[in-house]
């Protein structure tokens, strides 16, 4: 209990922690030829620096500096870097979209039980364009290059905004499970629809999916490996992650939890219902079809298989693991979700395998973790549902700082109080 | 002047007439008070001012503008702001979150802008901050700022919803049961923000209210429903020796004796 005091209230004492934990498990993952545990511990470090009391300026500089300097160097003296980089683009992937879906669900209130509809549109849109697929509706200008995926970047993520739009227009008229109902029907829809258009005209390519997509390039450079798409990945999710920041504490992320806590009050204020709605779903879809676009094109090839209602599911999970309505919570629960996914499970499995091999166990293959993935998914739930309903990191509410508000003066004392509000908007 | 005007209002549940073609005009700066018995129609009657409901007749004129039918966040727009008779606060952010969401009308911040933290925007909430402490002060409630509003005691809680409502910068208040579930002392209080109110901002306030003291001494007009139908109206001593009145209240047995 002491250590613990010591540590919480000492940020000198947090920055040695903190310095020396980042050198052991990046020197761990850089000596090491293949070691997970490493490559996990590196990634805990922007979990423990988030715990420190360092001020917002410098805990950002210091996570940058771990994500595009010290972790993909670390891991790339090991023979796995490239599965290492994979995953943690997944991470990065996952993580915009659970913050996407947390604005939907956590802030306003809405459960979306679709959201991976918004995912595939991203994808379909960069997909049949970077293929000869666009061929079959439009003049023989198709595949584009790779350089137009940054183009479709921004037409993916309108894309998938407008359709939050269009779904949200005759969605938002019910509520509650109702609601939960309808945009669990939307987003099969989209898959089958997907599914299906391939008749009359071939606009998806049905259920054999789109193949060879381009990969993106800049300038001759073209990104084929995970370690390269991490940084796409990276940049897209920086933005995602300024951009929800600024939201939260604005006057429209207020009235997202405004909404969310009292409808009937919430209009009385003079709150547009529908269109405080609708902003939400097109900001969270907006979030979601970026990184279809990103996943399109890393994976070179999509099918409506991607997209089902499990995947809808797992990034709702996300969101209830870390916490509701909670940011930095969303991120960590979806994170430790992709890692548990791509990472801890199958990496079990070999284990366990192999000690079957070697005739130490013997466990039957349809009870292998990687097989039960479903089944840890839904233990998980059930007990944060029972024992830590708020998540992992709960959602936190701004702090005023009382003395700042009582100025009179305005112009005396702008330039402290805007300080104090960017680290509101910052914390 | 009237501030608002109601004619011939009706709402029907099914065949239930909730409210039937009631009057009311209120003068500029007044407090009004409307009384009844429990499921008499005032908060039905309410609810149709706000938009809350849509009236099945009838029309509401608020500041020379027919408001009748119009939705709840347009009615706040036009200068009616309200409380609710069952507290509706948006409890899990902090009171000055609740204050800061009555603010919403007259906030620019836009999607953009609040993307690029444009300098305006910071701007802006800085001083609809202050503006939320300064009406948290006017209620007294400007210690309890980082508080969720759902852990305030009742009393606090109705006071928030005044500060939130007065955020909207109204020129007509409707408060549904103010007084509900307040001890004496609360009320006294309460009843001196009301006044003070009405003096130091212009405000014409129509309140529900079943605490016959409080609504004796400060209104200066009653409406008085039973069943949905407006039975008496008038000054206070009016209504304290109107015989409808004590007959809705307390049974036909009670007049006469």
């Amino acid at each position: 209990m002491k250590l613990k005091e010591l540590l919480n209230n000492n940020t000198k004492l947090q920055a040695v922690t903190l310095t020396l934990y980042i050198i052991v498990s990046s020197a761990a993952l850089y000596f090491s030829q293949k070691s997970v545990t490493a490559f996990l511990l590196v990634l805990a470090s922007i979990l423990l620096l988030y715990l420190t009391k360092f001020n917002n300026k410098v805990k950002w500089g210091i996570g940058l500096l771990v994500l595009v300097v010290i972790l993909p160097f670390t891991a790339s003296q090991g023979v796995a870097y490239e599965s290492y980089m994979e995953v943690a683009t997944f991470v990065g992937i996952y993580v915009a979209m659970a913050i996407g879906l947390n604005i939907v669900v956590g802030m306003a209130g809405l459960l979306d039980l679709g959201f991976v509809a918004f995912f595939a549109i991203g994808s379909y849109t960069y997909a049949i364009f970077a293929t000869a697929q666009a061929n079959n509706f439009l003049p023989d200008i198709f595949p584009l290059s790779g350089s137009w995926f940054w183009l479709f970047l921004i037409i993916g993520t309108l894309f998938a905004a407008i359709a939050g739009i269009l779904l949200g227009i005759p969605v938002l008229r019910v509520k509650g499970d109702y609601l939960a109902i309808v945009t669990l029907g939307f987003g099969e829809i989209i898959r089958i629809v997907f599914n299906n258009l391939d008749k009359p005209i071939n606009f998806t390519n049905g259920a054999m999916g789109i193949a060879s997509i381009a990969p993106p390039s800049i300038f001759g450079f073209e990104f084929v490996q995970s370690s390269q798409f991490y940084f796409i990945v990276l940049g897209i999710l920086l933005f995602v992650i300024f951009a929800v920041k600024r939201l939260e504490f604005s006057k429209i992320g207020r009235s997202w939890k405004a909404v969310r806590e009292n409808e009937i009050a919430a209009q009385a204020m003079g709150i547009h219902l529908v269109r405080t709605k609708l902003m939400a779903f097109a900001v969270g879809a907006s979030f979601s079809g970026a990184m279809g676009v990103v996943f399109a094109a890393k994976q070179t090839f999509i099918d409506p298989t991607s997209f089902t209602l499990l995947e809808s599911i797992t990034i709702l999970v996300m969101v209830l693991l870390g916490g509701m309505g909670s940011v930095p919570g969303v991120i960590l629960g979806a994170a430790v979700m992709t890692i548990l996914n791509l990472q801890v499970l199958t990496e079990v499995t070999n284990w366990l395998g192999q000690l079957n091999m070697q005739g130490v166990i013997s466990i039957p293959d349809a009870l292998s973790p990687a097989k039960m993935q479903r089944m840890i998914f839904g233990l998980i739930l059930v007990l944060f549902a029972i024992y830590r309903p708020q998540g992992l990191i709960p959602a936190k509410n701004p702090v005023f700082d009382e003395e700042k508000l009582k100025a009179d003066d305005l112009n005396q004392n702008e330039e402290k109080v805007i300080t104090a509000q960017q680290s509101v908007i910052d914390a | 002047m009237n501030v608002l005007e109601v004619s011939n209002l009706t709402k029907k549940f099914g065949g239930l007439v909730a409210v039937n073609g009631v009057d009311l005009n209120v003068k500029k700066g007044s407090i009004t008070a409307v009384i009844g018995p429990n499921g008499a129609g005032k908060t039905t009657f309410f609810n149709m001012i706000t938009g809350v409901y849509t009236p099945d007749g009838g029309s509401i004129k608020s500041n020379g503008k027919d408001i009748t039918g119009s939705k709840p966040h347009e009615v706040t727009k036009n200068g009616i702001a309200r409380t609710f008779q069952n507290i509706r606060l948006f409890g899990n952010i902090t009171v000055l979150e609740n204050v800061l969401v009555g603010m919403h009308t007259h906030l620019k911040g836009d999607l953009v802008g609040t993307l690029l933290g444009l300098p305006y925007i910071h701007k802006e909430e800085l001083k609809a901050e202050q503006e939320a402490y300064r009406l948290l002060k006017y209620v007294g409630l400007e210690t309890l700022l980082n508080e969720d509003a759902t852990n305030l005691s009742y009393g606090a809680q109705r006071r928030l919803e005044i500060a939130r409502a007065l955020a909207t910068k109204p020129t007509i208040l409707l408060l549904d049961e103010p007084a509900a579930g307040m001890n004496p002392r609360e009320t006294v209080e309460l009843t001196d923000l009301i006044k003070k109110m009405r003096e130091e901002l212009n405000l014409t306030i129509v309140l529900i209210e079943h605490d016959m003291k409080l609504v004796m001494g400060i209104s200066e007009h009653i409406v008085v429903l039973d069943h949905g139908e407006k039975i008496a109206e008038g000054k206070p001593s009016d209504i304290r020796s109107n015989t409808k009145v004590i007959e809705a209240y307390l049974g036909k047995s009670a007049v006469g004796h």
